[in-house]
C-alpha cells in the first residue's frame, strides 16, 4: 500500500532530481532568464513608442508597456519551461529513464503529477529573479503582489506543464518535437494577451480577439497579472483550473499503457 | 511452495498483431530461471507486461500472490528490474541515481544513503559513488543498475537481456552476480537472453518463440533447446 509518507518522499526525490538537472544544465537556466529580459529590454522598448495603453484592470492608470508585458513574459517563461519539460519527458522515454519512474510502486497519476509539480517548483526561483530584475525597467508591483503571485504562478505553470505532458504522450520521437515549437508554443504565445491587451487584438481582428479570449495561456497570463496587483481574476482562475484538469486527465490517460496513446508503442 | 512470479494464460497484441499467445509459467521464490528466445520472440514485451509498462490484453500476472492488475504497487514493490535499455540518468552521479530510486520506493534519505552504500560496496563499485554516470564504462553502468535494482530489497529480479552490448568478461561477471544473488540472498531471478552460453545445464528454462512458450522445464536436455533457440 502506498502511504502518504511514501508519496511525500517520492515527490522530494523527484524534486531533487529535477533541481539537480536544472542546475547542471546551465545553458537552459541562463537562457530561461535571458529570453524574457531580451523581450523586456528590446521588444518592449520598441513597442512602447507605438503602443498606447489606456487603463485596463488591474491597472488603475496609464502604464508603461514594460509594466504590461512583464506578467506575459513571466507566463512565457512558464510556457517555455513546460514545453522543455515535456521535451525532457520524451527524451527520458527514449533514453529509458522514464521506465524507472513508471515502474515505481506508486500510482501512475501520482508519478506524473509529482513530475509535473517538481518541474514547476524548480522554475519558480528563475521567474522571481526575472520579476525582481524587471524592477530595473520600472515594473514595480506592490511588495505583497510578489507573494500573491506565487499560487497564480504555480497554477499557471502546472496547467502549462500538463499541456506539455499531454503533448509528450502524443509525440513518438524526439525529432517530432520541433513541430511543437511551430504549432503549439508560438500560436499560444502570440495569440494571447501576453503582448497586447485583448481590446487591441479585438480592434485588429475580431477572430484573433476571440482566439486570444479562449486561449488558456491568455488566462494564465491574466491570472498572474491580477495576482501581481493583489487581485483575483475569477474567470481566468476558472479557465486555468479547468484546463489543468482536462490536460492532466488526458495526459494520465495517454501515459496509461492499457488505454492510452501508448497502447501500440514501444517504451 | 510460494511463487515469486506466476504468469497465467498471458496473451498480448499490438493492434491486430498477437505478439504473445497463451504464455504460462511460474518461478518459485528463490529460484533462477532463464527466458530464452531469439530476437523478436516476445521477451521484451513479456518483461514490459510483467513490469507493468504494458497492460496485457488477457491473462494474469501474480508477483508473490499480488495480482499486478489489482494491486500493482504491492507487486512492483517486491520487484527489481534491469531493463535491456540503460535507464540511468546520465547527468547525475551514481549515488544521486540510487538515492532517486530509493525515494521512489519510499525510503527516507538517510536509509537511502545507507542502502546505496551497502549495495555499491557489495557490487564493488563504491569508489564510483560520486562519479557522474556519463563517465562510467558500459560494464560499470550495468553494475550500477544492478545495485539500483537491489536497493529496495526486492525478492524478484527481472533481467531483460542485461548483457547486451557488454564484452565477454563483463557478461560473465554480470551473470555470476545474478546467480550469486539467487544462491546467497534467496532472490528469485528471471533472466531473459538469446545467448545460449548464458544458460547452465541445471537452469530452469522457458523457450519462447514467436510469442509462444515451446519448451518449459529443466535444461537437462539442453542440446535440443540449443537446436531450437537458433543463433
Amino acid at each position: 500500500m502506498t502511504t502518504p509518507f511514501h508519496c511525500a518522499r517520492a515527490f522530494m526525490g523527484i524534486l531533487r532530481r529535477e533541481g539537480l538537472r536544472m542546475l547542471r544544465q546551465r545553458g537552459r537556466l541562463v537562457s530561461a532568464l535571458i529570453r524574457p529580459l531580451v523581450w523586456l529590454a528590446i521588444f518592449a522598448a520598441g513597442f512602447r513608442a507605438v503602443l498606447g495603453l489606456s487603463p485596463t484592470p488591474p491597472y488603475r492608470s496609464y502604464i508603461l508597456y514594460e509594466t504590461y508585458i512583464a506578467p506575459g513574459l513571466a507566463g512565457m517563461m512558464l510556457l517555455f519551461h513546460g514545453m522543455q519539460s515535456s521535451l525532457s519527458m520524451v527524451y527520458d522515454r527514449e533514453m529509458g529513464s522514464m521506465r524507472l519512474l513508471l515502474t515505481s510502486p506508486l500510482p501512475r497519476w501520482f508519478v506524473l503529477l509529482a513530475r509535473l509539480l517538481a518541474s514547476v517548483v524548480v522554475v519558480l526561483p528563475v521567474v522571481y529573479v526575472f520579476l525582481f530584475l524587471a524592477r530595473l525597467w520600472d515594473v514595480r508591483p506592490p511588495a505583497l503582489g510578489y507573494v500573491a503571485a506565487l499560487p497564480a504562478l504555480i497554477l499557471a505553470g502546472t496547467m502549462l506543464g500538463a499541456l506539455g505532458l499531454l503533448i509528450s504522450s502524443l509525440i513518438r520521437q524526439l525529432e517530432n518535437f520541433a513541430g511543437v515549437m511551430n504549432f503549439v508554443i508560438f500560436p499560444l504565445f502570440f495569440a494571447s494577451t501576453a503582448l497586447y491587451p485583448l481590446w487591441k487584438l479585438d480592434d485588429a481582428n475580431a477572430w484573433l480577439g476571440w482566439i486570444a479570449a479562449t486561449n488558456p495561456f491568455s488566462h494564465a497570463v491574466e491570472l498572474i497579472r491580477f495576482a501581481l496587483y493583489c487581485q483575483v481574476n475569477w474567470p481566468s482562475l476558472a479557465v486555468v483550473s479547468g484546463a489543468l484538469i482536462v490536460f492532466q486527465g488526458l495526459a494520465t490517460w495517454g501515459y496509461n499503457p492499457g488505454r492510452g496513446f501508448w497502447k501500440r508503442r514501444d517504451f | 511452495m510460494t511463487m515469486a512470479l506466476e504468469i497465467r494464460n498471458l496473451t498480448h497484441a499490438f493492434g491486430g498483431v498477437t505478439v504473445l499467445r497463451d504464455v504460462s509459467f511460474a518461478l518459485p521464490a528463490g529460484g533462477f530461471a532463464v527466458l530464452l528466445g531469439p530476437n523478436g520472440a516476445g521477451k521484451t514485451t513479456l518483461f514490459s507486461l510483467v513490469s507493468g509498462l504494458y497492460s496485457a490484453s488477457c491473462g494474469e500476472i501474480h508477483v508473490f500472490e499480488h495480482d499486478l492488475r489489482r494491486a500493482p504497487t504491492l507487486a512492483m514493490a517486491r520487484m527489481g528490474i534491469l531493463f535491456q535499455q540503460p535507464t540511468l540518468d546520465l547527468d547525475l552521479t551514481v549515488s544521486e541515481n540510487l538515492r532517486y530510486h530509493a525515494a521512489l520506493h519510499g525510503l527516507s534519505p538517510s536509509e537511502g544513503r545507507l542502502r546505496a552504500e551497502r549495495v555499491l560496496r557489495r557490487l564493488d563499485i563504491l569508489p564510483h559513488a560520486h562519479r557522474v554516470v556519463r563517465h562510467l564504462s558500459g560494464g560499470e553502468r550495468r553494475r550500477v543498475e544492478i545495485a539500483r535494482a537491489l536497493l529496495h530489497d526486492p525478492q524478484l529480479l527481472l533481467f531483460d537481456e542485461p548483457t547486451a552490448g557488454l564484452d565477454t568478461a563483463s557478461r560473465k561477471a554480470l551473470l555470476a552476480h545474478a546467480r550469486d544473488l539467487c544462491a546467497q540472498s534467496g532472490i528469485a531471478v528471471l533472466w531473459a537472453t538469446h545467448l545460449l552460453d548464458e544458460v547452465a545445464d541445471d537452469d530452469h528454462a522457458m523457450l519462447l518463440e514467436k510469442g509462444v512458450v515451446i519448451r518449459n522445464g529443466r535444461t537437462g536436455d539442453i542440446g535440443s533447446v540449443h537446436a531450437e533457440a537458433g543463433p
